[in-house]
């Protein structure tokens, strides 16, 4: 990542409110606020939370061929998706190494129209410009053009129990009846053309919001202001983190990466084996035939903290590496998440963690560590 | 920054108080801070000895693990069993419930070498 890191145009807000910054796939984020990551983790799963994903990339598709065009990229079938819902799909090399894990959307105009659909893909910052090359290498005479709108649209999420009861509070769209990963177009107070979409990273009821930058800091203070007396709280990337990880979802750069597929990366539900794409063939000869590894949680039975990169060991054999390890708020447990060989992948097993030179017992447990609120 | 008046310092971050004979210590207000939301704490062996400058334990954060270093020789007298369930305590209270250990010096001259709480504000602060 060349020259000085991005900010996003909540930069200023984040200083005056006491966050402590860290650069984040080239960008200059708050990792926590006054009160701390665990604070900030409870409150998203008790009330509510509000991040700033601005440096998140969102790439449109549009074109009369844009299905089909995607369709050959993404390992998810686009054909699938409904007007103004989204799905969670992978973005591959041809060997099944993971390029991003985007968000794709199927969109149009407005929420009636029934008119040529366009297709919005929110993806990771630090992937955005090698994801964007690979998808642009593949247009070849498909009737398709690709537009990266991050720097105008913005991106914020509300995540929580009250995150509806907050948002309903500043828009008349009826977002109590939008589904899990529904998508719906409205306006904050009347004003601000924004996108709802009924997604998130957390592990918790709550939305992703698209809007004009402009107004910005504008939504992330009426946010805070109507969220106030529920105890809604700014949360940063610390807390992001580890409410995605007790909720069992990847992150890029950790538990997926170019060196990993999604089979190994147990992430079928982004698979849709049946029709073609880049990297199907590899991942197709990886669900018949198996693999070598493949990702598992884990807990601590020694206390101990696991942190990514810590050596993963059976029978004194070492056998894989911590992709994420911390302590779990919400559960008061250690715990992980690594790739081991298939062979002891199973429930119970025990393996042992490398902590500063000593190896601790640890065993393994079922994912997600918490289960999402929207799937109970 | 909080400082407690009766402690003396040490520049990785330790106080240490006089207690009779003993001396008590855990890690500063600035410490506790810099690591952010303290999630485990690993003390020493009651019994056991350490030079002045020794790792005796570790820290860890939801940030990074720090080690911990002795501010005086001696032994293990006493390690605070509380901060294995709520490590949450050096945030809380770092010169009171988050204390860590409590050491017999075997050296007790070694006080005078530690850093006065103006000192350590000092090299803080670098002013």
């Amino acid at each position: 990542m060349a020259g000085q890191p991005r900010r996003t145009a909540l930069y200023d807000w984040h200083i005056k409110h006491g966050a402590r910054m860290t650069t984040f796939a080239g960008w200059e984020m708050p990792v926590q606020y006054a009160d701390g990551p665990l604070e900030e983790h409870h409150a998203t799963r008790r009330t509510a939370g509000l991040f700033d994903i601005d440096h998140m990339v969102q790439i449109e598709v549009r074109g009369s061929q844009a299905e089909s065009y995607l369709n050959q990229l993404l390992t998810y079938d686009v054909r699938r998706l409904k007007p103004f819902t989204a799905h969670y799909t992978c973005l591959c090399y041809h060997d099944g190494g993971i390029v991003d894990d985007p968000l794709v959307y199927r969109l149009a105009e407005d929420n009636e129209s029934e008119g040529t659909p366009y297709y919005l893909l929110v993806m990771n910052a630090a992937n955005g410009e090698k994801a964007l090359a690979w998808m642009r290498a593949h247009i070849n005479s498909f009737e398709v053009t690709l537009r990266d709108v991050s720097e105008q649209i913005y991106m914020l999420a509300v995540q929580g129990p009250r995150a509806l009861e907050i948002l309903s509070l500043l828009t008349s769209v009826d977002l109590a009846d939008l589904p899990r990963f529904g998508v719906v177009r409205g306006t904050l107070w009347d004003e601000v053309p924004t996108l709802f979409s009924r997604t998130g990273y957390t592990g918790e009821d709550g939305f992703e919001l698209f809007f004009p930058s402009e107004y910005a800091e504008q939504v992330w203070e009426r946010i805070l202001t109507e969220g106030a007396p529920v105890g809604i709280k700014p949360a940063g990337l610390a807390a992001r983190d580890s409410l995605r990880f007790e909720a069992g979802m990847p992150l890029y750069g950790r538990e997926i990466s170019p060196y990993y597929t999604p089979i190994e990366a147990n992430l079928r539900f982004a698979l849709s084996l049946h029709k073609n794409f880049v990297g199907r063939d590899a991942l197709l000869k990886q669900e018949l035939e198996g693999t070598t590894r493949t990702l598992i949680g884990f807990e601590m039975s020694d206390r101990s903290v696991p942190r990514h990169g810590y050596t993963v060991r059976y029978n004194g054999v070492d056998v894989g590496e911590v992709t994420t390890g911390m302590y779990s708020p919400s559960t008061g447990r250690y715990l992980g998440m690594a790739y081991v060989p298939p062979g002891i992948a199973h429930m119970g097993a025990e393996i042992e963690i490398v902590i500063r030179d000593r190896p601790r017992r640890a065993r393994i447990v079922p994912r997600p560590f918490y289960v999402p609120t929207y799937r109970s | 920054m909080k400082l407690d008046a009766n402690a003396r310092y040490t520049e990785s971050h330790e106080w240490v108080r006089l207690e009779g004979d003993a001396m008590v210590c855990g890690i500063t207000d600035h410490a506790q801070e810099e690591l952010s939301d303290v999630v485990y704490v690993e003390l020493p062996e009651v019994g056991a000895s350490f030079n002045r400058g020794d790792q005796f334990g570790v820290i860890e954060s939801v940030k990074a693990a720090s080690d911990l270093y002795m501010p005086v020789s001696g032994e293990i007298l006493a390690v605070n069993q509380e901060l294995l369930n709520s490590p949450e305590l050096v945030n809380k209270d770092p010169y009171g419930k988050g204390w860590m250990i409590k050491i017999k010096p075997s050296n007790p001259a070694e006080w005078d070498s530690l850093l006065t709480p103006e000192e350590y504000e000092k090299s803080v602060t670098g002013a």
